[in-house]
């Protein structure tokens, strides 16, 4: 009576997720903390050294391979869970209260999918550029020239727009991962558990509206 | 109190179901929900109709026995209580009260609000156990066993088994059962020999048996009429962990 | 005439376990697989016994009505269980173990046997501990010990307030190890229904599927019951729904002796009835009454709330007459102490059929907290039941049927007078005499699983060890199963308009009113014609829907109903049968002035056994002599 499922069990996949989520939670901070350069207000100067940095450094290059594994074994075992788990239950609840305490958990794959539509947009904006899948703008100088992109992306309305509810998303999709991934992990103490829960919370804001002051600063603030 | 029941009402386990209306007039709000389902189905046998069939056995909320899915939560809408010690005054004079069954691909239903949970016996077995024969146990006292663990183990141990935690469970995981059992015997000194060997084959079989896994959504810990903390689902995690990785394949 | 011998061995107190043991016959571990042993009840005793058996290498069966063995009641004892260890340094030991229970049980019982559960007890504490039973340890790491009524030491190892579910899961866990091993098979959701005796030896048992309906046969070289007591006849009591004595009392029926059916224990320590649908009276743990005081007014039909009576106008009654053990006096003394009061018209609540039970001088004296650790899941599942907060205002209690010490007479190996039947935990007669003290239930049934039966059941296996896998196409199992089914088929038949519930709690009410805490002749007979009126119209009116081959729940209840009918009118017949007063058993016409029991020794100081003769015959009684070699009969004073 029960579900085919691959190899690994439930446990080693989640322990999986929860590790690449961790990797992944931790680019979001490198990312964040290099695209605030931006709004600085030298007119992406400082920000365009430390991009620089980054494409050139040849750690960084492995890293971005990594990257690439992450996202892909992340997003790969969360369909793979879900699968599994909607199977779990063939024949669902009439009337069905929701008495979960952490509230986000249940649309993990809701907001990931968001997520995750999200990132290709993203990644026609910037990523294919850089990667050529895309076409370099002609108000680029080259492809690793992100300011001038991000200043006509940002100030396009539509796609602030588009930026700013998905980060939404993405907040929500962090308050829960943060602390399911200590879970998941096996993290937890009567003593840490809460203060790791505050910094969750805390985290999935800095990270939402961070990334959000990117394109209201753009969109209101620069001209 | 008047209430109106939604019941689940199926016949056997291929059987269809359908939700069947009962109008109940005049019971009292100190009835037990078990004792107002005797009534009714007292009502019902004179009329020459089918019984609702439901578990139950204890009424005390000891044995695990009883379990319904009580307006969309397990063990009805009271924290920490069994359906067989939840009480009509928690309900509003004139409402209406959906009844089903544990619904879960690991616990098929046997008739109306009956399901089968020989899942969780076959969970204990693969390994909820501390390999010890009658007679070759040491003196009690001769392994200290520190309070807190001791204290914390019992915590754990008080799961009833009745199945409520995968019932809640989006993903109908009974995560919370076996972690339970494990964490109980891997924070008693007594348990920790076979505690690697325990965790694999226990979650293998959990995995096999068809319960979905964990979201960490912690709905089971709400609906649980014991209250076991999902912290053991952590300590599971890690002991899994531990396993998996510091020792060698369980056999 | 039915063989009848105590199997006692001679020979001083303190070695006649120890002798007899090493004089038992052994099965060696290359036979024990070649012989089948069915057990019946998945209780502390069956559970225990299943695995230990499955432990040594025999091919074990193991049947429960529940949909899981870890379900079974013993999972609702609560305070604790009872071990000779003496940690605390108070004195105790096998011996004071064995005194206490001897004298708690009014000098009743066996003292061979209860010798014996005292000697095995503190082995069951290490094994339950080494199995992962998590008992309450003190800081150091130690095990922690507390009082319970009628001694006056604190031998109890306790979980909180669930010692019977901790114990039994520890039990469950290892009988779980033994399906895996595959030494256990397991049948739950099965009724016993019959047993199967072929040429005077007990071979197999006819088993209701209660999913299915079909009736199972089942074979075996030797049959274990361990199916609990029968309290339930009260219908209100502190056991589970599903508890009956239907497996033993098929037993009966076929040859086996029923010991002092008229012992039953009646709780003092019971949440009240409240309602008139009430189908359970919850148990709340007699440890409640080491930080509870228990009382009444001083003044008759004193309506204010209980806090606002003062201190000088209550009326601490068990601590008034009883100032030696107070609160702690045996269960059957506080019950009746509470009936009363009651029925003096010092009762409490709507019904004045309540007593208060206090904690607010234990809460003053040693915090909140504290009491909490102790009690808090008792204190909550008052709190669920009554809506009532007991830390704020005195619980309210009543007396509540309990547990049985009468069952199947057994001798010193655990055997019913059927050859190869054994009787074990509360299922049989053996230790608790006319009153069980508290916790010395779960210390019984565990040591009769794990430490007695392995050993004397191998004495009888050792001459199977030739006798083939028992076949279950013969005509013994032929009859038998077509007695089951006429039984079945006439019970659904009926096609009255009253459910076998409706039955149970007007039989509970005559048996409570007659046959309950106090007993006289008149009472009794009127029970018994009352009962004879009920049980006919039982077979006149009784409504069952649906056939008797299908998941059928009004089917089992009753035929379980038409069981408790059997065991009512032989419950008093042994009530009137024994004119004395003992422990439990509390006849009007036998009391002294003070109103407390009085034996009457030179005629009582037997074991009344009941022979069953067929049905509409009066059962035959047998007596064994109880002699007291090693203990002085005294009249029993807890003042």
């Amino acid at each position: 009576m029960g579900n085919k499922r691959i190899g690994f069990s439930t446990l080693s996949q989640k322990y999986v997720m929860a590790l690449a989520g961790i990797f992944l939670m931790l680019f979001l901070v490198v990312h964040l903390t290099i695209n605030l350069l931006m709004i600085v207000g030298d007119d992406g100067e400082l920000f365009g050294e430390a991009v620089q940095f980054m494409i050139t450094n040849p750690f960084i290059k492995i890293m971005e391979y990594v990257l690439f594994g992450g996202f892909l074994i992340h997003i790969l075992l969360g369909v793979i869970l879900e699968i599994y788990n909607y199977r779990a239950r063939p024949i669902k609840y009439a009337k069905s209260l929701k008495t979960e305490k952490s509230r986000f958990s249940k649309y993990m794959i809701h907001t990931g999918v968001i997520i995750f539509i999200f990132l290709f947009i993203h990644f026609l904006n910037f990523f294919f550029v850089k990667v050529g899948f895309v076409p370099v703008p002609e108000y680029a100088d080259s492809p690793h020239d992100f300011f001038p992109m991000a200043v006509v992306v940002f100030q396009n309305p539509l796609y602030s727009a588009i930026y700013l509810v998905a980060l939404v998303f993405l907040g929500f999709h962090l308050k829960h991962a943060f602390q399911s991934a200590f879970q998941s992990l096996g993290l937890n103490h009567e003593k840490y558990t809460p203060a790791i829960k505050v910094i969750g919370t805390i985290y999935s804001i800095v990270i939402a509206v961070g990334f959000a002051l990117i394109p209201i600063y753009f969109l209101f603030f620069y001209s | 109190m008047n209430i109106t029941l939604k019941i689940w009402r199926q016949k056997n386990a291929n059987a269809k179901g359908r939700f069947v209306k009962y109008n109940l007039e005049n019971v009292s709000p100190e009835m037990s929900f078990l004792e107002m389902l005797d009534f009714l189905n007292e009502q019902l046998i004179k009329k020459g109709d089918d019984p609702i069939a439901f578990d139950h056995d204890c009424r005390e909320g000891i044995c695990g026995a009883c379990g319904m899915y009580i307006n969309g939560r397990p063990h009805g809408p009271e924290k920490k209580t069994t359906t067989c010690e939840l009480h009509l005054r928690s309900f509003e004079d004139g409402s209406t009260i959906v009844v089903e069954p544990w619904r879960s691909k690991a616990f098929p239903v046997i008739k109306d609000l009956m399901v089968d949970r020989t899942a969780l016996d076959e969970i204990i077995r693969s390994g909820g156990y501390i390999s010890v024969n009658a007679g070759s146990a040491p003196e009690a006292n001769s392994i200290p066993v520190d309070k807190h663990s001791s204290d914390k183990a019992f915590d754990a141990a008080e799961c009833i088994g009745c199945g409520a935690c995968a019932a809640a469970c989006k993903n109908s995981s009974a995560m919370l059962f076996v972690a339970a059992k494990v964490s109980q015997l891997a924070l008693l000194p007594h348990g920790k020999p076979e505690a690697a060997r325990r965790v694999q084959k226990m979650v293998k079989k959990m995995d096999d048996l068809g319960f979905g896994g964990c979201s960490n959504t912690y709905s089971c810990q709400i609906d649980c009429p014991k209250g076991i903390d999902v912290e053991f689902i952590a300590l599971m995690n890690r002991e899994f962990f531990k396993a998996k990785v510091c020792k060698s394949k369980a056999k | 005439m039915i063989k009848f011998d105590s199997k006692i061995p001679s020979g001083p107190l303190t070695e006649k376990w120890e002798t007899y043991k090493t004089g038992l016959k052994l099965v060696s571990p290359a036979n024990r697989k070649k012989l089948d042993v069915i057990v019946v009840g998945t209780g502390l005793a069956g559970a225990s016994a299943a695995s230990s058996l499955g432990e040594l290498g025999y091919n074990v069966k193991v049947f429960c009505f529940q949909d899981t063995p870890r379900r079974a009641h013993s999972v609702a004892a609560q305070g604790g269980t009872n071990a000779a260890k003496n940690y605390k340094n108070d004195g105790d030991s096998v011996y004071r173990l064995f005194l206490d229970t001897i004298k708690g049980g009014d000098y009743r019982s066996r003292e061979a046997n209860v010798y014996r559960a005292a000697e095995v007890s503190n082995k069951v504490i290490d094994h339950y501990t080494a199995l992962g039973v998590p008992f309450a340890h003190d800081y150091g790491g130690m095990l922690d010990t507390r009082s319970f009524g009628g001694v006056q030491v604190s031998r109890t190892f306790y979980a909180k307030g669930q010692t019977g579910q901790q114990c039994l899961l520890g039990s469950y866990s290892s009988l779980s190890r033994q399906v895996e091993k595959g030494t256990v098979t397991m049948y739950s959701r099965r009724e016993m229904i019959d047993l199967v005796v072929i040429d005077g030896q007990a071979r197999g048992i006819i088993a209701r599927n209660l999913i299915t309906g079909e009736l199972e046969r089942h074979s075996a070289h030797t049959v274990v019951l361990a199916t609990g007591g029968y309290g339930t006849v009260f219908y209100l009591s502190t056991l589970a729904l599903g508890s009956n004595p239907m497996a033993a009392w098929s037993a009966h029926k076929k040859g086996a002796l029923f010991a002092n059916p008229s012992f039953i224990q009646i709780h003092p320590t019971s949440v009240p009835v409240l309602n008139e649908y009430q189908s359970k009276l919850t148990l709340m743990s007699e440890s409640l009454r080491n930080d509870g005081r228990v009382w009444v007014p001083k003044a008759k039909d004193d309506n204010r709330h209980p806090n606002e009576i003062p201190e000088e106008e209550r009326d601490y009654y068990l601590e008034r007459q009883y100032p030696a053990y107070g609160n702690l006096v045996p269960r059957d003394v506080g019950s009746r102490a509470a009936k009363e009061r009651c029925d003096a018209g010092y009762g409490v609540g709507d019904t004045g059929l309540a007593v208060y039970l206090d904690f607010k001088d234990a809460i003053n004296k040693q915090g909140k907290a504290a009491i909490k650790d102790k009690y808090g899941n008792l204190f909550e599942m008052y709190e669920k039941i009554t809506g009532i907060i007991p830390y704020d205002e005195p619980m309210k209690i009543y007396p509540a049927g309990h547990y049985t010490m009468g069952g199947l007479w057994v001798d010193y190996n655990l055997m019913t007078t059927i050859p190869g039947l054994y009787a074990i935990g509360e299922s049989n007669f053996s230790d608790h005499g006319a009153n069980r003290l508290g916790a010395n239930s779960l210390m019984q049934c565990s040591g009769d699983g794990y430490f007695i039966l392995p050993y004397t059941i191998a004495d009888y296996l050792a001459d199977e060890i030739a006798t083939p896998r028992i076949p279950t196409d013969t005509a013994e199992f032929d009859k038998a199963e077509k007695d089951v089914k006429e039984r079945i088929d006439r019970l659904v038949n009926i096609k009255g308009s009253e459910t076998a519930t409706s039955f149970h709690r007007r039989l509970g009410k005559i048996l409570w009113d007659y046959c309950g805490m106090i007993r006289n002749e008149e009472g009794l007979l009127k029970g018994s014609q009352l009962l004879k009126e009920l049980e006919e119209e039982f077979y006149k009116e009784l409504a069952i829907p649906g056939t008797g081959y299908e998941l059928n729940q009004e089917l089992e209840k009753a035929l379980r109903v038409e069981t408790f009918f059997e065991i009512g009118h032989l419950m008093i017949q042994d009530a009137l049968n024994r004119k004395e007063s003992c422990g439990a058993h509390f006849r009007e016409e036998s009391q002294t002035e003070t109103g407390e029991t009085l034996r009457i020794d030179e005629e009582y100081a037997y074991v009344a056994a009941w022979e069953y003769k067929g049905p509409d015959k009066k059962h035959i009684m047998h007596k064994e002599d109880l002699n007291f070699e090693f203990v002085e009969l005294k009249q029993r004073s807890y003042k």
